[in-house]
């Protein structure tokens, strides 16, 4: 029933640093994860983009060094489509994500922790229904636990490096189109 | 230069470059990438095969034959130092949200009663959690940790739940909406 207790000592720490970056962040917030959904403030991209650019480096750096795993899920078309689909309508209803709804829980927000019960019970729906999901779930092609450079037969390094410049790139095109000092007001 | 957990706000791109930090901290520890929902579903997974070992059989038969049982593991104290990280972050800064039930966009469409509030993030949580493990993955899993990595199927979700999000917003609230975020 439990990990190691190294491992869940490690987590605890993970995910401590996680919530106060989060709610540092304003993510935490609906008001910001709504503002970049009506494409107004765009602080979640911001900080998703700087997040992907940052770790894509190094992890790679970690994984081709063999310090460290890939862990990734496999592409199942269908579970990945339409559960991206349903994840997406739930996510601008609820106004919260489910790492940000945690931290909004932190924060003493009512509602988030009505919307985590909400979320506990999908999870539970998922583990219950599982029969009747996992049909549909590989009823489209798999492509399996591939990454972007196994996929076009490329290079990691190619990618990890192309990754990180072009989302540098991004950056620096929504800086200038939403500077940050719009998004800060709040 | 104060304490830097008193202030309310910090830069997004520091917040950003914190997180990508932390995602090698994580590899190079935990051999593990930062996910919120897999905890979520071994919650209810153990709870339910205590109280209906019925309605779990199937999904625990394809979790052993992944090696993936569900238990209390690191994911799972994870989510738990995303709250007390949150918590203690609000309180050095003042930035508690206890008072506001309902947020200002949804006050501006919905009225500013509570319970309608409540039962949108309630329908909002369930649909997001069913779909994200369906996916097999949330903004941090996938968007984040997924894309990272150049996972597939993280560049196929991520733009997916940005797209059908965005999409869902303007439905709800319209250009409108835009005036109240």
């Amino acid at each position: 029933m439990f990990e190691d207790p190294y491992q869940l000592v490690l987590g605890l720490v993970t995910g401590f640093v996680f919530g106060v970056l989060l709610q540092k962040g304003q993510v935490s917030k609906f008001q910001t994860i709504m503002g970049q959904l009506l494409l107004k403030d765009w602080t979640v991209l911001k900080i998703m983009v700087t997040a992907i650019a940052v770790g894509t480096i190094g992890v790679h750096v970690l994984v081709l060094g063999e310090q460290a795993s890939l862990h990734i899920q496999a592409a199942a078309l269908a579970r990945v489509i339409f559960g991206g689909i349903m994840f997406g309508i739930g996510l601008a209803i609820f106004g919260l994500c489910p790492g940000t709804s945690v931290a909004a829980c932190g924060e003493g927000r009512r509602d988030a922790i009505v919307g985590v019960i909400g979320m506990l019970l999908g999870a539970g729906t998922y583990v219950a229904a599982f029969s009747v999901l996992d049909p549909f779930m590989k009823s489209m092609p798999d492509y399996g636990k591939v990454t972007l450079p196994q996929f076009t037969g490329t290079t990691p390094w190619l990618w990890a490096i192309g990754v990180a410049v072009i989302m540098t790139i991004v950056l620096m095109m929504l800086e200038r189109i939403h500077p940050q000092d719009l998004d800060a007001k709040r | 230069m104060g304490n830097p957990l008193s202030l309310k706000h910090w830069s997004p791109y520091l917040v950003g470059a914190g997180i990508g930090v932390l995602s090698w901290f994580s590899f190079a520890t935990a051999d593990k990438p930062i996910g919120i929902t897999t905890a979520f579903e071994y919650t209810t997974a153990l709870a339910e095969s205590a109280a209906a070992p019925y309605l779990v059989q199937s999904y625990l038969a394809e979790q052993t034959k992944k090696g993936k049982e569900p238990k209390i593991d690191w994911e799972w104290m994870l989510v738990l130092g995303v709250f007390l990280g949150a918590y203690v972050s609000s309180k050095m800064s003042g930035d508690r949200m206890v008072q506001e039930r309902v947020p200002p966009l949804w006050r501006w469409r919905f009225g500013d009663k509570p319970i309608l509030r409540y039962g949108g993030a309630f329908a909002g949580g369930f649909i997001m959690m069913l779909g994200a493990r369906i996916a097999q993955g949330c903004t941090s899993g996938h968007a984040i940790s997924g894309a990272l990595q150049l996972a597939l199927a993280s560049w196929i979700f991520a733009p997916i739940i940005f797209i059908v999000g965005i999409a869902t917003a303007f439905l709800i609230y319209g250009k409108e909406g835009r005036a109240h975020v």
